[in-house]
């Protein structure tokens, strides 16, 4: 598999769960594990390009797939837009479930360049924020689409 | 959590999944998106030795009209029918439901057959299938089965599938002029599975009498449930405020809802009545515009 550019090849247990591979055999530890069930979206990750909780797919599933975790969204030394408007904006509190919340916006920012409050608010359903009460993330979001809309339309 | 020790095998087509699970005998479970099987799987709840991967069999994603039906291959996700335009103009009974079924990234892998062969009525496309009439298709050793909806759900995870047996396909009657469906649940939360939902088709003729209709009950039975009494009641007669309410308050008697951490019985059976009047309301505004 390819995970943020980089090909990476390893035989694992038919058991593995992505979550521990990229975090434990990758030592890629800004994937969370929450609730473990697929409820909270911690783990969330781009597979070829969608948001997955990876705490709910095998290793061995992804075997050819393109990852993105949060560590390869923005180029060194920058911030993606999203990371900078959950920056802005405080977007965060403890920070748990940030990379979750990125990963999985970005998803619906790249089908969605402009949504309304609403489309954000079930956009980021199966992710769950426990300090913010979301408030702030929606603001977030709704700056990173202006901001994604404006370096789009610049190019 | 992780789940039990099992051998992984990943199909490159049907014939080869088929094979693979003649070969590996009834501890083989073939598992497509894997939303529903791997969380059972790490609750242990369910441990089979063999995982048969067939999420990666191409030619099973698809949404098209043919004939006089629409066709939808089993391993197409709950996300690209949500985007699907020919769902949304033609079939908006399958946006009410998916909008609600889990969250955008757990339907980016959950397919709409694996929805429907997991066999738990918990799940919200079994009641569409029995509200629209589906036909199921699926193909096994001996060859491709075709297994109208009422004759699939056998009782709780147990469907008319026999060990090996694929779903490959859905087909539904194509949308007629004055039909429409609708379908609503109620939740606990965003992304939960129903407290009680309930999808409604109806097919008007140009008098406006009632020429088909299907109800289907989500998670107050053991088994996906077929409002048959209601249906009854509303077939080849003009549909009226008063026999909404009458068909509204059998749903509220003819279902099977146990008390659980999702509310009571009696709790359920209100909220089953309730929904059935909006939406057996909402269907026919759908099938007098249409």
């Amino acid at each position: 598999m390819t995970i943020n550019g980089e090909s990476v090849t390893a035989e694992v247990d038919s058991r593995l769960l992505l979550v521990h591979f990229i975090r434990e055999n990758l030592d890629l530890t800004g994937t969370h594990i929450g609730c473990d069930t697929s409820n909270c979206g911690a783990c969330t990750i781009l597979l070829d390009g969608k948001s997955v909780k990876s705490c709910t797919y095998l290793t061995v599933r992804a075997d050819g797939a393109d990852i993105t975790t949060i560590e390869g969204i923005a180029a060194e030394g920058t911030n993606h837009p999203l990371q900078q408007a959950f920056h802005d904006q405080h977007g965060l509190h403890c920070g748990f479930c940030t990379p979750g919340m990125i990963m999985r916006s970005i998803d619906l920012l790249k089908n969605n360049p402009n949504p309304t409050e609403e489309e954000i608010r079930w956009g980021i359903s199966g992710n769950l924020c426990r300090c913010t009460g979301y408030n702030n993330i929606v603001k977030s979001v709704q700056q990173a689409a202006q901001e994604m809309q404006k370096e789009s339309e610049s190019v | 959590m992780i789940p039990a020790n099992f051998t992984y095998h990943r199909a490159a087509s049907v014939s080869e999944a088929i094979s693979l699970s003649q070969e590996l005998g009834e501890e083989a479970k073939y598992m497509s998106g894997g939303h529903s099987l791997l969380p059972m799987m790490k609750l242990r709840f369910a441990t089979p030795e063999h995982i048969i991967d067939i999420s990666k069999i191409d030619g099973l994603s698809y949404i098209k009209e043919e004939g006089d039906l629409l066709k939808i291959g089993a391993l197409t996700t709950q996300t690209e029918m949500e985007h699907n335009k020919l769902l949304k103009e033609q079939y908006p009974i399958f946006g009410d439901a998916i909008w609600l079924t889990a969250d955008p990234s757990v339907r980016n892998c959950g397919t709409i057959g694996g929805n429907i062969a997991h066999g738990d009525a918990a799940n919200d496309q079994p009641a569409l299938m029995l509200a629209v009439r589906a036909t199921i298709i699926a193909a096994g050793a001996d060859g491709e089965k075709t297994i109208p909806i009422d004759e699939f759900f056998h009782g709780f995870y147990m469907t008319a599938l026999e060990a090996g047996d694929i779903l490959t396909e859905i087909q539904i009657p194509k949308a007629k002029k004055n039909s429409g469906g609708a379908y609503h649940k109620v939740e606990r939360k965003v992304g939960d599975y129903a407290t009680a939902g309930v999808a409604v088709h109806i097919e008007l003729d140009d008098d406006g009498i009632c020429q088909q209709i299907g109800i289907g009950l989500t998670n107050v039975s053991a088994v996906p449930m077929r409002l048959e009494r209601g249906e009854e009641v509303l077939r080849g007669k003009k549909i009226t405020d008063e026999l909404i309410a009458e068909v509204s308050q059998i749903a509220s008697e003819d279902c099977e809802p146990e008390s659980d951490l999702r509310g009571s019985e009696a709790y359920k059976r209100s909220i089953v009545h309730t929904i059935t009047k909006r939406m057996l309301n909402k269907a026919l505004e759908r099938a007098r515009n249409n």
